[in-house]
This record gives structure tokens, sequence and C-alpha cells, in this order.
């Protein structure tokens, strides 16, 4: 059974965007096969959800694909493989796919459809994906986030201490915590390809 | 950047600005809302991702009278550098506002929206109603000194963490709003400190840019707030002790006072 979330993005009201979260994933390594071989009834975002933090950190790589396929900037094979290439903090394509993509040790599985029809994209992925429907909300993905692994691919342990000298006279706390790392991650990706 | 004077919805942005949004904001049915107008960007209130997440939008749009290429090589500068310093900052703790997206080649950045206002409304503010109140100069003032204070560490921190702003001014400095707390009295200067508009901001551990910084801001609270200048020393004192090294600062501070914000010409 999948729970599917069907999203239209600020500023883009005429591509929506459909989301389904699943744990203990069993056929990963079939999924990844079948964006391997470019099989076309695949068409969709495979995310590890162990490196996602939020809801907006996952809608923000999406935001910036479907900008890039609208403004024809793609820089990989279509919108649903830029959406993970947008995840990632540099300009590898390939270190993108391994680091966010879905791979053979993929449990927790988040899938992005750009376009299409949401009852299709439903059917579908029941008869796809063999794991655990779970609801895309912030709680399911808070328990599902590695963050030692999050911090380690954004390369957000400086010397600092990571993101945790606390922004001036505000409280600390976990929420707080996970709120301060979203903006860390959302910076190091909007400046992903700022160069000159 | 200014909040509370942010025109009435019904004032469409168009019929205010002569430029056009970039294209991925052309078909908005609620259209950004132009809040400011700088030399260089125009600064917008939308959304970003979700109708429940607000954001400031700044845009560059291009000069007609720059060739096209030279404008868009300084375009893509100026949003670059700009977003490079938001994001380091706010990862090393200073209290700016998060970078959400970047669009260079289009010119435009969208940050969080921060809520609260500038510091010199709200200084202004407290200045009216104690003189309202027939509180005399120099009197109960602890408060203004508490936000002194906190306008000195924030700006000790950013300096501690090599970035300098480039345009320190009491509009440049927000106060977010805590909650929805009945502003009445003293809590008028309540709030974090934000640092805000880093378009003239750079990489800098130079003492001389960091005791211009310092030396701008205290022309601009000489000019704006004749009635509070007194209480620079605060801000000066508090910065001192905020990171390894300010107190060089305050000396090179003095240096620059007496020949003003250029340094000589000569050699």
């Amino acid at each position: 059974m999948s729970l599917l979330q069907t999203i239209h993005l600020e500023h883009l009201p005429t591509t929506p965007i459909h989301i389904a979260l699943y744990r203990n994933v069993t056929n990963a390594s079939f999924l990844q096969q079948q964006l391997l071989t470019g099989n076309t009834d695949f068409e969709y975002a495979f995310i590890d959800a162990s490196v996602i933090v939020s809801r907006i950190h996952v809608l923000s790589a999406a935001y910036r694909a479907i900008n890039a396929l609208h403004s024809h900037r793609l820089r990989s094979r279509n919108v649903h493989s830029e959406i993970v290439f947008s995840l990632s903090p540099n300009n590898n394509i390939a270190e993108s796919f391994r680091r966010f993509g879905v791979t053979a040790a993929t449990t927790n599985l988040l899938v992005v459809k750009v376009g299409g029809d949401g009852e299709e994209v439903r059917r579908h992925l029941e008869g796809a994906v063999e794991g655990e429907g779970v609801g895309f909300e912030e709680e399911v993905l808070a328990g599902m986030v590695d963050v030692g692994r999050v911090r380690k691919i954004y390369k957000l342990n400086g010397s600092r201490g990571g993101a945790k000298k606390g922004v001036a006279n505000r409280v600390g706390n976990e929420g707080e915590e996970i709120r301060e790392l979203e903006v860390s991650v959302l910076g190091a990706m909007a400046l992903r390809g700022a160069s000159n | 950047m200014e909040v509370q004077t942010a025109p009435p919805a019904h004032q469409a942005p168009s019929s205010q600005s002569p430029h056009l949004l970039p294209p991925i904001f052309q078909s908005d049915t609620t259209p950004p809302q132009l809040i400011t107008q700088g030399a260089e960007a125009l600064l917008y209130r939308t959304t970003y991702l979700l109708p429940t997440l607000p954001c400031a939008l700044k845009y560059r749009p291009s000069k007609p009278y720059r060739h096209p290429i030279l404008d868009a090589r300084l375009t893509k500068h100026r949003i670059l550098s700009e977003a490079r310093v938001l994001v380091k900052c706010r990862r090393e703790g200073v209290p700016v506002p998060a970078v959400y997206a970047v669009d260079e080649r289009e010119g435009w950045v969208m940050l969080e929206w921060v809520e609260g206002e500038v510091v010199r409304v709200r200084v202004n503010e407290w200045l009216r109603r104690r003189k309202e109140l027939g509180v005399q100069e120099g009197v109960e003032e602890e408060v203004l000194k508490g936000l002194m204070g906190r306008i000195g560490r924030a700006i000790g921190r950013m300096h501690g963490v090599g970035i300098v702003h480039g345009d320190l001014t009491t509009s440049n400095l927000m106060l977010r709003t805590r909650r929805e707390d009945a502003k009445c009295g003293d809590e008028v200067l309540d709030g974090e400190i934000v640092l805000i508009d880093f378009g003239l901001a750079s990489q800098s551990s130079a003492d001389e840019d960091r005791a211009v910084d310092l030396y701008v801001l205290e022309r601009a609270f000489g000019s704006t707030h004749p009635r509070a200048e007194g209480l620079f020393s605060e801000l000066l004192s508090a910065y001192g002790t905020s990171f390894k090294g300010a107190n060089v600062v305050l000396k090179k501070l003095e240096e620059v006072r007496m020949r003003g914000r250029k340094r000589s010409m000569l050699g």
C-alpha cells in the first residue's frame, strides 16, 4: 500500500509532484536496476530517505530540478535524475546517485514523481515497490534520517562543532537542531555549481 | 529591507516597478509583493515551496545600459557572493537569514523571511515613547544599552568568522519579533538581532575593513539617532569582548575616525 501525496509547489502550479515514502523496502536492488537499465516505466526519483532531513529538504531539490527543466537547463538525463542530483552539494552526478539515490542497501525509500496522473502513479508504485507505505511527514522522516551521514555528506562538521554554535540567543533543542541542519543543507544545495 | 512599510496587498508590484519578474514568478496567482527597492536590487515578499513558508525574494534585474555579457557576469557574481557569505555566516552561527534557493542566471535569491522590524524603527519608537513620558535622557537607559550590547556581539560574531558587512546601518539590522507579544514599553527593543542585506559584504579578516564597518555604523547611528549616540560605547565594549582580536579593531577604529572611511589615496 502506498500513501501518495500530491503537492503543488509554490511558483510551479502547473507541475504537480507525487511523493510516497516507504520503510522496510526489500526490492531496492530491483528498483535501482530499473533505473540503470533505463526502463521507461520507472520514471521516478528514488531517494534513500536516510539522507533526507525534512520535507523542505526534498521539496527544495524537486523545485530546483523542475525550474531547471522549465528553463532548459537540466544537467542530467531527466527531471527525476535531476532531483537526485539537486540534493548534492557538488557537481559530481554519479556520486550524487550513489549518495542520495536508491542503492541495494536502501530500506527507507522516498519516491518522487513529477507530473502524471496521481491514481496511475499510485497503482504502478503499489506493484513496483515492496515495502511498507508510510506518510510523507516530518516525524516519519525524522525517524529515518542518519544525521551523522548527512553532516558528513554536506561537510557540516567544521571546526566550529557543526551548526551547533547556536544562532545567537536562541534556545537549543532537538527541533531547533534539525531546523538548523536543514538550513545548512539548503544553503549547501543552493550553492552547488556556484563558480566565479 | 523594511518590513513594516510593506505596501498594501491590493497594490500590484508591477504598478510600482517597471521591472518584470523572472519567468518562474510571472504566472503566480498571488504575485510577489514588492517591499523595497535599492539601487541594484528589488526585494519582494513571497513564499518558498509551500504556502506556509514565507520568504524574501531578492531580484537583481538586468541593467539595459550595460553590455549584456558584462551585465550577466556582474549579476551572477553579486548574487553568488552574497549567497556565499550568508551561507557561511549562518553555518558558523552568525544571526543572518537562511538561503533557500539561488538562480544566478535569472538574478534572484530566495532568503528566509525575518519577521520583525529594523533597529532604526524600533529605536526611534522607543525614544519617542520616552519623550512622551517625559523621561530624561541618560535615565533608565538599561534596555537600550542592552540592545547596543546585542548588536555589538552580533557584529563581533560576524567579524570573528571572517566576514565584513560593508554597509552597516541601523536599517540593515533587524529585531526578530518573538511570538506575538504586545509591544509596550521597553519590549520595543526585545528580540534577536539579525544582520541583513549582505549585498556589499565580503570575506575579510582585515582589521581595517572591520574598523570601517564599525565606523560606518557609528556615523549612521549618529545621524539617525542623535539622542542615542552617546550609547555607542556600549556597543563597542560588547564588541571588544566578542572575539579574539576585537580590541585591535577598536584601536584601528580610532585611526579610521581621524581620517574617515576612505583610506589615504597617497602611495
